[in-house]
């Protein structure tokens, strides 16, 4: 792999690794919310 | 948009996919309608939800049919590299490798029917696997490759989101709702071979049998309208059988009229050349905003007459 594949698969990893994290803390916050829901008797 | 692959001497790309085209695996703006659909058998149903809940099983009915598309987009790779439309998707552009487009959909499959059945019921969460193992399964794998009524039975796949929505509010399948799945199961054949009539060149090149390759555009054309018929007859049936109101049943009379009279037209035209087809886009266009308006004037004749 050349230094520049090198430098976009690098770019790429980080950019999915962000998308992922983002992801991950809206499932938390929707996790708790359908919780909050729940234990309300909102069903 | 991602940038070009890198790729290895076999065919998978040697840089991992970029997300962008994760989400369009999904085909986002496809989902458009089933969102709305789903989200009109939500509001019509009786009883309520939590919004937060609500928000869920929409949320789920769409991941469910973003799991669906990349299932079908990863079956139709070969396919979809034939065809001027999807040449440029994930998969047959090469940005992406099968497996990862296997694993994003079948991981999202379970995802969403888990999700539905936590967060509202279960039936809800049966119907929607359903609905995703019917468009892979029936749909993208038996139908589509062998026959040209394929989008007519594979149409139903499209039709599930309002019955999910209604069963994540009741946690029950009643009339209403089966009688605005068969709405969308009659509305599909004619908007589906409006769009086939004028880029069938395309379909014809992937050696899809949709209709007007197999058996003539006369004969689509008389499909749409006989199947426009059949549409307009379950257009009416909920005011028919009083499971709405003058609402529904006003803008369900006057846009089915509207629909007719384009389908009319369509059936009558001899056509064959797609840059002179302006009232087949015409009909696939508004059968769109048919769509639209007839599962809003629900939910408002719901609201105002329940």
């Amino acid at each position: 792999m050349t230094p520049e594949e090198n430098r976009q698969v690098r770019a790429r990893q980080k950019s999915r690794a962000i998308v992922t994290g983002v992801l991950l803390g809206a499932l938390v916050i929707l996790f708790y919310a359908i919780t909050i829901a729940k234990i309300s008797g909102g069903h | 948009m991602a940038s070009s692959p890198i790729m290895s001497e076999g065919s998978a790309p040697l840089i991992p996919a970029h997300w962008r085209d994760f989400v369009a695996l999904t085909k986002p703006r496809v989902m458009t309608l089933v969102v709305f659909t789903g989200l009109c058998g939500l509001l019509a149903a009786p009883g309520q939800l939590h919004p937060v809940l609500a928000f869920t099983a929409i949320l789920c009915i769409a991941l469910g049919a973003g799991a669906a598309a990349t299932l079908n987009q990863w079956y139709e790779a070969d396919i979809d590299a034939k065809m001027k439309r999807t040449a440029n998707r994930p998969l047959p552009a090469g940005r992406m490798d099968r497996q990862s487009a296997l694993h994003f959909g079948v991981g999202l499959s379970f995802f969403s029917v888990l999700l539905m059945g936590v967060a509202t019921n279960w039936l809800a969460a049966a119907v929607l696997a359903v609905s995703i193992l019917f468009y892979v399964f029936v749909y993208t794998i038996w139908l589509k490759p062998r026959t040209a009524q394929n989008i007519v039975i594979g149409g139903a796949a499209g039709a599930f989101p309002p019955v999910i929505g209604w069963a994540a509010v009741t946690g029950d399948i009643s009339a209403l709702p089966v009688a605005l799945f068969m709405l969308i199961f009659f509305w599909t054949p004619p908007h589906f071979w409006a769009l086939a009539l004028f880029v069938k060149t395309d379909y014809a090149a992937a050696g899809i049998p949709m209709l007007p390759v197999v058996s003539g555009e006369v004969v689509t054309r008389r499909q749409i309208w006989f199947y426009t018929a059949i549409m307009a007859v379950a257009a009416m049936a909920p005011v028919l059988l009083r499971l709405t109101g003058p609402i529904y049943g006003t803008a369900a009379l006057l846009g089915t009229a509207l629909f007719a009279l384009f389908a009319f037209q369509v059936f009558r035209r001899r056509e064959s050349d797609p840059a002179r087809m302006a009232p087949e886009k015409r009909l696939f266009k508004y059968s769109i905003l048919y769509l639209f308006l007839l599962f809003g004037a629900v939910v408002v004749d719901r609201w105002v007459f329940a």
